[in-house]
């Protein structure tokens, strides 16, 4: 693949740029815009970019695929996981007030775990998506 | 102005004969409508549609084009086209004669804002405590609803899974 050193060096600036701000919003989306959703699509962007400039090949070496295969699941594992944990504590389904003894703070807990469960799966499909796509042309 | 932006990225979207062209109109027509999604003040939404809509969806839809070796044909539709030309005259007529009865855009009296909005409005800072109301309806009030959008996800990227990407091992 023959890539344009204006667009390598572009790259190379932006994706550690990208990736960062994803994780800035998705922990920082409880009190500014954003989310697990935003996140997750946002890192997925700096991936995907990634393996545009990069190829293929070198991707899924850093990422492989069941690595990804495995995050898909672990973060909706992790939200589900997160309503059995406040059952056993003794509430109901995804009630984070059993948390913690503070309510708010219980409440801060309970979004910030389940926000990165929906980080993680959402980050993991898009990637998924693109190398079912990417990867089929080169088969 | 931005409205214009977007119908005029429409027209040229049903105009365009090149796929590769349209791919990237779509792209645009998405920033678009996450500019709007900021001046309307859903910031999150915006984020969302940029992020998809305009850099992933694109990107997909560029990686189909090159699966497709050959590319597709135009053909002349079978049937004249003064009957799409009605159907989408009678849908749009309908659609603007429904816009009648909505409420005004912000109307506080609006049917949407007296349910559960106030609650959310008033009550969040004390019982969930977070500046971004949007974050405590999605992610406490509507945690279920969430689970669920997120299972949906899931259960997309498996199907992709299933019918593209283990072809591999064959």
């Amino acid at each position: 693949m023959r890539r344009s050193p204006i667009v390598k060096e572009m790259s190379d600036l932006l994706i550690p740029a990208i990736v960062l701000f994803g994780l800035y919003v998705q922990f920082h989306g409880d009190f500014g815009p954003g989310g697990g959703f935003q996140a997750g699509v946002i890192v997925a962007a700096g991936v995907i970019l990634y393996a545009l400039v990069y190829g293929l090949p070198r991707t899924q070496r850093l990422l492989p695929p069941n690595a990804v295969r495995i995050l898909t699941s672990l973060g909706l594992l992790l939200y589900a996981g997160v309503g059995f944990a406040t059952i056993i504590l003794g509430s109901e389904y995804l009630n984070y007030d059993a948390l913690h003894a503070d309510k708010i703070r219980a409440q801060h807990i309970g979004i910030i775990l389940i926000e990165f469960g929906v980080g993680t799966t959402v980050a993991a499909v898009m990637i998924s998506f693109f190398y079912a796509f990417a990867g089929r042309g080169r088969s | 102005m931005l409205l214009t932006l977007l119908a005029t990225t429409a027209i040229g979207l049903v105009l365009l004969r090149s796929l590769f062209a349209a791919v990237m109109l779509t792209g645009m027509y998405s920033l678009l409508t996450a500019s709007l999604f900021v001046l309307l003040d859903a910031v999150d939404v915006a984020f969302t549609e940029a992020a998809v809509g305009a850099g992933i969806t694109t990107v997909l839809m560029l990686g189909t084009l090159s699966l497709l070796r050959v590319m597709p044909e135009h053909t002349e539709p079978r049937h004249g086209r003064l009957l799409p030309l009605a159907v989408v005259c009678l849908t749009g007529a309908a659609l603007v004669y429904a816009t009648f009865d909505m409420p005004r855009f912000g109307d506080p009296q609006a049917p949407a804002q007296q349910h559960v909005a106030p609650r959310y409005i008033e009550q969040s800072a004390a019982e969930v405590g977070l500046p971004n109301i949007v974050t405590s309806v999605l992610a406490s009030y509507r945690g279920y609803d969430t689970l669920g959008e997120v299972a949906v996800i899931f259960t997309a990227g498996i199907g992709v899974m299933l019918l593209l990407g283990a072809r591999r091992k064959e």
